[in-house]
């Protein structure tokens, strides 16, 4: 802040807590001329004003404020650039990046200021570190047979996860179910945690161009038939010849690609919907499945306990 | 009547009782506001901020519109259990550039300060058409019409000069292309561009 406008703020707010002082002191004298308990000069319809003094409680609390104002003014910032007697600030306010941030933090500590948040943070790390260390050094394997770790990694799950995969990780159209065993990308632990900590981008692309709509039905078809419903062999069979070029990311026989995110066609799993129309919706428009990296939100450490949290689900 | 009650004076003429009685409220602004207005802090931008592009521009004042600030907040106070949820606390350089700033006073719903890259496009077309599609415990009602209405981008350049008046650093190329951004969008994507915006310009990291 520049020296005028932190003059500015110390004159001011001086100047108006010496300016109530004053009217308090002069509300203190009986400058009317009339003495105390006797009937003021004025009245109005019938009501009269004794003129009494300030009450006795009133006054005191005024001057416990105006005495709380000066010590609070010296204590914490508040006068201008005065940063106070405590140094205390209650955050990095004047900071334009994380790693500024960051940085400020660090010359503060060195300081010995007191900044409020970064202290709140400081105790939380001491308490909940190194519970987060330790689940760090377990295999996700390991951790999710933990009871304590699985309550952690279920809050944070519901906190951040939820929203999308439901607060019984059950999912919903177009968001997958985790408790069961059908793996976009894979259930092991590795991939659980990759897919938290990097994200995954699912693309379907669209087919529209490329068929027309009775070749899009045909398609359809044959895709329902490969989990063993029953549809028109005819057209099925027509699906069949243009499979091709969808074996590219499911496979051949439709089972899918797990490096890619292809999903399996053959289990019965529909992340869309089971219907035809479903199907048909999914090549003519395609879908774009999305799942956020969770490695800069979260970091690394709660990725793992909600890792564990995910892999106990379908693995008790 | 003594000559001594000087309080009269005031009580016996409104109109210096308006006067004195501005001046007395004002005191607190003239201190507390008018400075802040001068502040480094409050007018310079965090490394990386960007404007809103055209589209995220008109997703806000759909926001404004549909008085999504009514019930959501834009401010991340500094406070852990707010970090722990929301990430970093909201920095005065991340709103330079709002006019008028929607850090809302009431949190219905969560706090959007930093909601940008948090969800997918298509997790927000589901759960604006009908959020308990995707999160059953919700109250948040559904924006169906969104998907629905288009935007012409008439006034979508005209939006960006005004806000060039107030200091964002929009060129001439996008004032000159802001119609074309927009118009044959629907409301839907404007309104998720600009969700999808919102707090990314301080880049995130993990504590």
């Amino acid at each position: 802040m520049s020296s005028f406008w932190s003059a500015w703020i110390i004159v001011l707010t001086l100047a108006f807590l010496v300016g109530i002082i004053w009217v308090l002191r002069w509300n203190m004298s009986n400058y009317t001329g009339i003495k105390e308990g006797e009937l003021m000069d004025h009245e109005f319809d019938g009501i009269v004003e004794i003129n009494n003094p300030l009450p006795r409680w009133w006054m005191i609390l005024y001057w416990v404020t105006i005495v709380w104002g000066f010590a609070y003014l010296a204590l914490y910032p508040g006068l201008g650039n005065f940063a106070g007697l405590l140094g205390w600030s209650s955050s990095n306010q004047d900071v334009r990046s994380i790693e500024e941030s960051r940085a400020a933090t660090e010359a503060h500590r060195e300081a010995g200021l007191i900044v409020e948040y970064d202290r709140a943070m400081d105790a939380a790390d001491e308490r909940f570190g190194p519970i987060f260390e330790a689940y760090a050094q377990q295999p996700i394997e390991e951790l999710a047979k933990d009871p304590e770790a699985n309550e952690i990694g279920q809050r944070l799950f519901l906190q951040n996860c939820a929203q999308c995969h439901g607060s019984n990780a059950m999912g919903g159209k177009g968001f997958p179910n985790l408790t069961d065993d059908n793996w976009l990308y894979g259930g092991s632990a590795d991939a659980i945690k990759t897919t938290l900590l990097q994200g995954r981008q699912g693309q379907m692309p669209s087919f529209k161009a490329q068929f027309d709509e009775q070749q899009i039905t045909e398609l359809a078809t044959y895709v329902l038939s490969l989990s063993g419903r029953k549809v028109d062999p005819e057209l099925a069979a027509a699906g069949k010849a243009n499979f091709a070029v969808c074996s590219a990311c499911h496979g051949q026989d439709g089972k899918g690609n797990q490096q890619l995110g292809a999903p399996n066609l053959t289990d019965n799993v529909w992340l869309y919907g089971a219907s035809q129309a479903a199907i048909e919706e999914t090549l003519m428009n395609g879908r774009n499945g999305v799942m956020p990296a969770w490695k800069d939100i979260l970091g690394e450490d709660k990725v793992h306990v909600i890792s564990a949290y995910v892999y106990g689900l379908s693995n008790d | 009547m003594s000559k001594n009650i000087k309080h009269d004076f005031v009580e016996k003429r409104v109109g210096w009782l308006a006067i004195f009685a501005t001046i007395a409220i004002s005191i607190g602004g003239i201190v507390e506001i008018t400075p802040l207005m001068f502040q480094k802090q409050t007018n310079e931008p965090v490394v990386g901020l960007e404007p809103y592009s055209a589209l995220e521009l008109e997703g806000r004042d759909i926001y404004i519109r549909e008085g999504c600030n009514n019930c959501h907040s834009q401010m991340i106070r500094p406070f852990r259990s707010e970090t722990e949820r929301y990430g970093h606390y909201s920095l005065a350089g991340e709103h330079v550039w709002e006019h008028p700033f929607l850090w809302g006073s009431k949190r219905t719903g969560p706090d959007l300060a930093r909601v940008g890259g948090r969800y997918s496009d298509e997790w927000h077309y589901v759960h604006l058409m009908d959020p308990r599609d995707v999160v059953p415990e919700s109250n948040m009602p559904g924006f169906p019409w969104l998907a629905e209405n288009k935007l012409d981008g008439e006034l979508t350049a005209k939006k960006m000069e005004v806000f060039r008046g107030f200091g964002v650093p929009y060129t001439d190329e996008d004032i000159a292309g802001a119609k074309a951004a927009v118009v044959g969008k629907t409301e839907m994507e404007a309104l998720i561009a600009y969700l999808q915006s919102l707090g990314t310009g301080l880049k995130q990291q993990a504590n």
